[in-house]
């Protein structure tokens, strides 16, 4: 007895549940998706997107809507229907000749794009679309801005000063250590050479010491000049050694 | 000797507190129960309540934010190169990179101060009763201490 019971309460309880689940779930529906504000300048373009997301499949019957309320006024008129595979724009309203569709339904994209702004068409402009048998679903506001210069984002000019000076810092730092670096390599292959002409004087003076008696202050000077030159780099190199040596001395 | 290197790590770090404390607490303007700028504009309500907004996003004050993070920046990477030109300098050396980086910190924080006090006008209505905060007189504080101590830096010839 106790077992039959609890088995009708479970069938019970799952009957419940397929009717729960079989009624308007939040995923059956359309949604669409417009960015909240947009700025344009005066006289130039600005791309009212439109995107949405549908459950079911896009057929031929899908319809997009927009709709224009101007700032200040409590009308929203209809300036742009797709219907039937066919865009009708704006023709005789104040977006006429100034409205282009570029959006594709195909693709989940229902944007348009309006030319030579000017500043009656501040106001909030209305995407709506409809996808047969999904009809159900919000519509989609975005606030138009149409200002005479548009601001520059935050952090713009923060980020490009920062970025530039340290830029700048790091690249004088590396020319200095490049310049340092050739100078002191240029150093080295001098002291090569000199010191490469002081062996080779030095052998000939020791032949021909006895033989020319006005050679000799010459190459002294020379070997003077080179002998205190290296001397010179040699303390400059060789620093702690060096001095080892000479405390060892 | 350690007694010199003990008193210019001071004095680092002195000036490294100053920058941090200037460019991160935001009092460099007064007004009453509001205080105002670098980053966030506050207005004490009753009692302890803070009401806080961003500050205002004029270039100018940018540039002036820019200019304090850039004096932290250089402060910090002073302080590091100082410590690696400890141990890795020759005899006789002098602390050039060093020094050059503190006195850019210090050229960073009179030009962020500089161009504060000049502009700050243009983002607040010019009231009688605003007073400069204790922050921008931190920055001007900051200013003599980072030059001195770079000029201590490159003078400076290591020894032992």
């Amino acid at each position: 007895m106790a077992l039959g019971a609890i088995g009708d309460g479970r069938l019970l309880l799952l009957l419940v549940g397929l009717l729960s689940a079989s009624g308007p779930s939040p995923t059956l529906a359309i949604h669409v998706y417009t960015p909240r504000e947009v700025y344009g300048t005066v006289g130039s373009h600005v791309t009212l997107s439109c995107s949405f997301w549908s459950s079911e499949w896009i057929s031929e019957d899908i319809s997009i809507t927009w709709h224009f309320q101007a700032e200040g006024s409590r009308d929203s008129i209809s300036i742009f229907h797709y219907a039937k595979g066919q865009p009708y724009i704006d023709d005789v309203g104040s977006f006429k000749e100034r409205m282009e569709w570029v959006g594709n339904p195909r693709r989940k994209d229902g944007s348009i794009v309006i030319h030579n702004l000017d500043y009656t068409d501040n106001g909030t402009f209305t995407c709506d679309v409809k996808n047969p048998p999904d009809i159900v679903g919000k519509s989609s506001q975005v606030t138009l801005y149409v200002l005479e210069k548009v601001p520059t984002r935050y952090g713009v000019v923060l980020g490009s000063i920062i970025g530039g000076v340290l830029l700048l810092v790091a690249l004088l730092v590396a020319v200095v250590y490049l310049l340092r670096f050739c100078w002191l390599r240029r150093q080295a292959v001098l002291q090569r050479r000199l010191s490469a002409m002081e062996k080779g004087k030095l052998q000939r003076s020791a032949k021909d010491a006895s033989k020319r008696s006005r050679q000799p202050p010459v190459l002294y000077a020379m070997l003077d000049h080179s002998r205190s030159a290296k001397a010179a780099a040699e303390k400059k190199s060789k620093g702690a050694p060096g001095e080892a040596r000479k405390d060892k001395k | 000797m350690l007694l010199l290197l003990l008193g210019i790590i001071v004095l680092h770090v002195t000036v490294l507190v100053l920058l941090f404390v200037s460019t991160i607490v935001s009092q460099w303007l007064v007004n009453g129960g509001q205080t105002a700028d670098l980053w966030q504009n506050c207005t004490s309500g009753t009692g302890a309540i803070f009401q806080c907004l961003t500050s205002s996003t004029n270039e100018w004050l940018q540039s002036v934010q820019a200019m304090m993070i850039l004096s932290v920046i250089f402060s910090v990477l002073s302080l590091f190169l100082f410590f690696c030109q400890l141990f890795t300098l020759t005899k006789g050396g002098r602390f050039y990179l060093t020094g050059i980086f503190q006195i850019l910190a210090g050229l960073c924080v009179m030009s962020g101060a500089a161009i504060f006090t000049v502009r700050h006008t243009d983002w607040h209505e010019a009231s009688e009763n605003t007073s400069y905060g204790f922050a921008y007189i931190l920055a001007w504080l900051a200013f003599p201490l980072a030059l001195a101590s770079g000029i201590i830096y490159v003078i400076l010839r290591k020894r032992e």
